[in-house]
């Protein structure tokens, strides 16, 4: 079976202003009080000319006073600059944090609408394979934006208002200058520009690398007995090795570019200050320039500098943080395929279930049909085996029949209403899937079964297992109830894990269960004993097996039999084992093997 | 959940020099280089202000006092300003490269060391040890050891600067000085109040976004339970609360950034303020030239802001303490797996396998097997059966020496396997698992694991695996990446897959553990009487519970809490031993039972049915 790419989520292809727009509409956090906080950066970022200004209201009118230095003046102005300074970092401060609940206010709900969002994306159930770029979308790519603002987001909107502010205050000073600082810094905007993508095209390489790199050295952990029992230990650590330095290499080529595109800037400051103090001069001479604002000059330039290096690598960040903004919403753009209709949607009373299928067909996105037309009708209270090859369609079935999925074609309709317009909350409530491998959470084990019934009580928990016949089991585990199972359970056997699994869809107390092969990993005389439980547990119930032998079969009101996508056969074992099709020939193959 | 703020994460900052001193210790050459670029880079900083403050004086103020100045001058100053500035850039090319070239080469090496560890230790180790942790010591944990080097150099560098400083304010006046050298101490202490004030906290974040992670991975890959209970309102206010409890906790490291940064940009503008006080009384009384006031005023301007590198080194020195503790724990661990220097024969034929006396346990003093003892003659083939739990996946890796026993020993060809050389056993025996890992690569490789085999012989352990369709069905068939980014393959194909990779090695002795457990009965059904039929020259030993595997043994070895409680033909121990009889026919003693009851039950049903109509 091979898997599509095309049925991974979106990633979305907005521009950035676009995607900041939407961005900003799913976090309306960010935006109240945006007014307020605006006006402080305003103040702080004026702020930081106070010091130039009054390094020339100094020189000017107080040393240069042609009535001797006025000390007199200079004090009342340092007075005057250290209070608007005091001010400046009372004002930067309030913003800061301003900014900073806002924005982390806005993020951590964009990370749960996103969240709840990806729980109704069935490439989240199909596609195995995709599920870490989705839990990427959550941490890493919201993180990005995060850390952005922490770090960059401030200074970037601070140096832009310092780039102006200064700007301006060296324009009041001297037009001629500012035009010439204008254009000794104009090329390295250019230039930062070109290093920049080039940085950025370099950090996506060490990305890449990461990936592999993480990859190669999983194969040393996760892969370990068999590294150990085919004895491949140098081949693996010649691999680990390679993608380690494939690594390192692509990274140190990114530290080159951004510590090349980082200086040029320095360079570019040399030839702006030169400029200055040439040109002033030559302006003081003609007497278009007093010395203290040729001095103001000088220290305004360096008010200059300090933005535009800052605001390129930031812009670099931004680049990125966008990006990661915009794979989030990317998922958020990805319809809900399996949509919970929600209050608008019908609640069903409890009680034995009915289905029908009318006319089913399913198909992965952009992949072959995996299901055709199928017809079927499973009547309250029956209990339906369903067989078939690998692939024949078996778990589809069952998958679209709890809602895991939405049929391409065709409906199902369980007791008379679509699937589709049932209500989550009660659909759920009333049809549960053990699904083949029983996953469970890294808790105890009572939390494990209780998952099933959130608030069912310890004794509640202890009698579903009882009735699964498990409570020898239970008793014969460490600290019983309080088992920690471990990460995904690996703290248990795969059959372990499988009876935790069956105990909370039994706790759940479903109308129908289907079961996928729920007992594949016990051994025959547990799976014999836990599925004469079963059947004790689901008389009055409607229960559809996914059957891997032969009794299960033997045992049902009736047997589905998939081949290739289609029901073939349906009837009773004793019906089918005698019409010489595709489930006799199972049946033949299931009893050379257990017999 | 484990505690975010672990008591056994808080380090001293000794430790974490100690870190940056293995650094230089490991490359001394590249640090050199890194801090040489950073001292040109810190005493060209200085100078810049230097040289300003002397144009200032030299040409500049007397250009405005006279009205007139000579070209010769003014080239000179523009001159002195870009060389400056030039080298300046050039320290900081080499400061911040060869600071990378460091930190990357500490990064590679360490990840290097850590997975050679992974690979030597014993398997033992592996599973005391969750996978996540060992995963994140060789990635997360070597990074934050060396983040810190980034900034390493430049904060050295700040020394050179701060020296430079220093001296040059005190030979342009020492009152002005004296300003100048109550505005670094502050600096430099409202720094480190920052970091310890931060990083506390800084750590604290990283530690809940790593929770948050952890519970998505978590909740996406349990989506199949998540989804078939209806849990998804629970998931999200589970996430939702990790959530908002990371939010809390970057707000509170914004707001000691927030409220540090303004502080650290405030103290050099009032020493500025300052200097121009003093200095105007100066220049008032006529022992100072404005010069040496714009001079060390602008010093303060320009060196304020790198004088913060020695924060950001020190903030992440708690960081990179607790990440090379714990890279450090597995390059520590003594007790690579020894191996001997003995040799099995160059033989193809069939391997002699005893077992003698062995205990195994995971954990200490809980035996999972009991003194078991089990010979199997060259070229038979040996069925191990029992219950889920009863020991046998342990006793199929003890026969490749996956694991050791706690006493009594493994016999091939009657050596003590912990007496070979590295690889013999691997030479002479293949084990398959139940659980069959894929390689991220080719087909061919996933096979071949670095064998030199020829694709025929590919193909044809493909085939007897019965896995030669499905391969040929792939897009580039033998060149096909399966694997996490390539080609996905269900459990049944996976498992033919591992079993291939055996075969094609020619084992001596094959082990197969359950691995056969996910392939559908009638392909099951091909792979063994194709293996039957190949008369492979191999001692096998076949965990199962099919019968059809079973009756193919030469005999059975019958198992029950790690003891051997039978052993015989299928026949004999069907009517010997109870268990396993127990076990064998539970599906048709089932069956059995199932028909003399199914009727009445039927009954049942119907007449349930007639009443609710």
């Amino acid at each position: 079976m091979t898997a599509t790419d095309t049925s991974s989520v979106g990633h979305g292809t907005d521009s950035a202003v676009e995607t900041i727009r939407r961005g900003l509409s799913y976090s309306p956090e960010i935006r109240a009080g945006l007014g307020l906080t605006l006006v402080l950066a305003l103040v702080a970022t004026a702020g930081r000319v106070v010091v130039p200004i009054a390094v020339q209201q100094t020189v000017d009118r107080g040393l240069l006073n042609p009535a001797g230095p006025d000390l007199g003046f200079v004090r009342w102005m340092c007075l005057a600059a250290g209070i608007a300074v005091l001010v400046t970092a009372g004002c930067a401060y309030l913003m800061n944090v301003r900014l900073f609940r806002a924005s982390e206010s806005g993020l951590a709900t964009l990370r749960t609408i996103a969240f709840r969002h990806v729980h109704d994306l069935s490439v989240l159930t199909q596609n195995t394979e995709r599920r870490g770029s989705l839990v990427s979308r959550v941490t890493s790519d919201v993180d990005t934006l995060s850390q952005f603002v922490q770090w960059a987001g401030l200074l970037f909107v601070v140096s832009l208002g310092q780039l102006i502010v200064a700007t301006v205050i060296m324009a009041v000073y001297s037009w001629q200058l500012t035009v010439l600082v204008w254009i000794c810094f104009l090329p390295l905007f250019v230039l930062l520009r070109f290093f920049q993508r080039r940085v950025s095209a370099a950090y996506g390489v060490v990305r890449e690398r990461v990936g592999e790199m993480l990859g190669a050295i999983s194969e040393s952990v996760v892969g370990a007995e068999v590294v150990r029992a085919y004895s491949i230990e140098d081949r693996t650590q010649q691999r680990i090795d390679a993608a380690v330095d494939r690594h390192r290499r692509a990274a140190t080529h990114a530290q080159r570019l951004v510590a090349m595109s980082f200086s040029t800037g320095e360079v570019v400051a040399g030839v702006a200050n030169a400029t200055v103090v040439v040109v002033g001069v030559l302006l003081g001479l003609a007497g278009e320039l007093t010395l203290g604002a040729l001095l103001a000059f000088l220290f305004l330039v360096t008010l200059f500098v300090g933005p535009v290096q800052v605001g390129t690598e930031v812009l670099n960040e931004a680049q990125n943080a966008v990006a990661g903004w915009r794979r989030v919403l990317g998922v958020l753009d990805t319809p809900a395929d399996v949509a919970d209709p929600g209050t608008a949607g019908v609640a069903l009373p409890r009680g034995p279930i009915e289905v029908r299928f009318e006319q089913v067909s399913y198909a992965y996105p952009d992949g072959p049909t995996v299901l055709h037309r199928v017809d079927a009708q499973i009547p309250p209270r029956s209990r339906i085996a369903i067989v078939g090859e690998t692939g024949s369609g078996k778990t589809t079935f069952a998958k679209l029949l709890t809602r895991l999925m939405d049929p391409v074609e065709g409906v199902v309709l369980v007791d008379g209403v679509d699937l589709r317009q049932i209500r989550f909350a009660s659909l759920r409530d009333r049809v549960v899937m053990v699904p083949q491998e029983g996953f469970l959470f890294d808790d105890t084990m009572a939390a494990n079964v209780r998952y099933g019934r959130p608030g069912a009580s310890d004794e509640e928990v202890r009698l579903a297992l009882t009735e699964l016949g498990l409570a020898d089991w239970l008793d014969g585990l460490l600290m019983g109830l309080d088992t920690p199972v471990g990460q995904r359970g690996e703290s248990l056997s795969a059959g372990e894990r499988q009876l935790v699994a069956l105990a909370r869809a039994y706790l759940a107390d479903p109308d129908l269960l289907v079961l996928d092969e729920a007992t594949s990993a016990v051994d025959p005389a547990t799976e014999v004993r836990l599925a004469r439980a079963l059947e004790g547990i689901t008389r009055g119930r409607t229960a559809v097996t996914i059957a891997h032998r032969l009794s299960t079969a033997e045992a049902a009101d009736e047997v589905f039999v998939f081949d290739d996508g289609r029901l073939v056969e349906r009837g009773r074992h004793t019906e089918l084992v005698g019409a010489g099709g595709v489930y006799a020939r199972l049946h033949a193959a299931w009893t050379t093997q257990a017999r | 959940m484990s505690s975010v703020t672990d008591q056994s994460d808080q380090v001293t900052l000794r430790e974490g020099l100690r870190v940056l001193a293995r650094a230089i210790r490991d490359e001394p050459a590249i640090f050199a280089v890194a801090v040489a670029g950073s001292a040109v880079y810190g005493v060209m900083t200085g100078l810049a202000a230097v040289v300003i403050g002397r144009i200032t004086d030299d040409v500049i103020v007397p250009a405005f006092q006279q009205g007139q100045t000579t070209t010769s001058a003014l080239a000179l100053a523009a001159l002195a300003i870009i060389a400056v500035s030039t080298l300046k850039a050039a320290g900081i090319v080499v400061r911040r490269y060869y600071a990378g070239v460091m930190q990357y080469r500490l990064q590679a090496s360490y990840r290097r060391q850590v997975t050679r560890r992974y690979l030597g230790l014993p398997l033992s180790w592996h599973h005391q040890h969750p996978t996540g942790v060992l995963l994140s010591n060789a990635n997360a944990d070597v990074e934050a050891s060396w983040y810190p080097i980034a900034p390493f150099p430049m904060a050295i560098g700040v020394f050179f600067m701060l020296a430079f400083a220093i001296v040059s304010m005190v030979l342009t006046d020492a009152a002005l000085a004296a300003v100048g050298l109550l505005v670094f101490p502050a600096i430099l202490l409202i720094n480190l109040l920052y970091q310890r004030r931060l990083s506390p906290l800084a750590t604290r974040a990283q530690a809940l976004k790593g929770e948050l992670s952890g519970i998505a991975h978590e909740s996406f890959d349990g989506a199949l339970v998540v989804k078939a209970l209806g849990r998804e309102a629970d998931e999200t206010a589970r996430f939702g609360a990790a959530a908002r409890e990371l939010r809390d906790a970057n707000v509170a490291v914004g707001r000691v950034r927030g409220a540090f940064d303004p502080v650290l940009e405030a103290l050099p503008s009032f020493g500025v303020l300052a200097v121009l006080l003093v200095g105007s009384a100066r220049i008032a009384a006529g022992t100072l030239d404005p010069g040496a006031v714009v001079s060390v005023a602008y010093l303060l301007m320009v060196v304020a802001f790198p004088v913060r590198a020695i924060g950001w080194v020190l903030g992440e020195l708690p960081r990179a303490a607790v990440g090379w503790r714990r890279v450090e724990r597995v390059l520590r661990v003594s007790g690579a797996l020894p191996y001997g220097d003995a040799a099995l024969p160059d033989a193809t034929d069939p391997a002699d396998v005893r077992v003698r006396e062995v205990s195994f346990a995971y954990v200490d003093d809980r035996d999972v097997l009991h003194g078991l003892t089990l010979d199997v003659a060259p070229g038979r083939t040996v069925a191990v059966v029992g219950p889920t739990g009863s020991g046998k996946s342990s006793l199929a890796g003890l026969l490749v020496r996956l694991v050791d026993p706690r006493t009594g020993e493994v016999l091939v060809d009657g050596v003590d396997v912990r007496r070979l050389a590295r690889g013999e056993v691997a030479e002479s025996a293949a084990l398959v698992f139940q659980q069959a890992f894929v390689f991220e690569d080719s087909v061919r490789e996933n096979v071949a694991l670095g064998r030199l085999v020829s694709d025929e012989e590919v193909w044809a352990a493909l085939r007897l695996a019965q896995a030669d369709r499905f391969v040929r069905a792939l897009p580039d068939g033998l060149d096909a990446v399966i694997g996490e980014r390539g080609a996905t393959l269900s459990g049944g194909q996976r498992q033919r897959l591992a079993l291939a990779r055996a075969l094609v090695r020619r084992p001596r002795l094959l082990i197969m553990d359950d691995a056969t457990s996910a392939v559908d009965p009638e392909v099951e059904r091909r792979i063994l009487a194709g293996l039957r039929d190949a008369e492979l020259p191999a001692t096998v030993v076949v965990v199962a519970y099919r019968r059809a595997t079973i009756i193919l043994a030469d005999d059975v070895v019958y198992i029950e809490h790690g003891r051997i409680v039978g052993r015989g033909t299928h026949d004999e121990l069907m009517t010997s031993v109870d268990g396993y009889r127990n076990l064998l026919t539970a599906y048709e003693r089932d069956a059995a039972e199932r028909a003399a009851l199914w009727a009445d039950e039927d009954d049942d049903l119907l007449t349930g049915e007639e009443v609710a109509r």
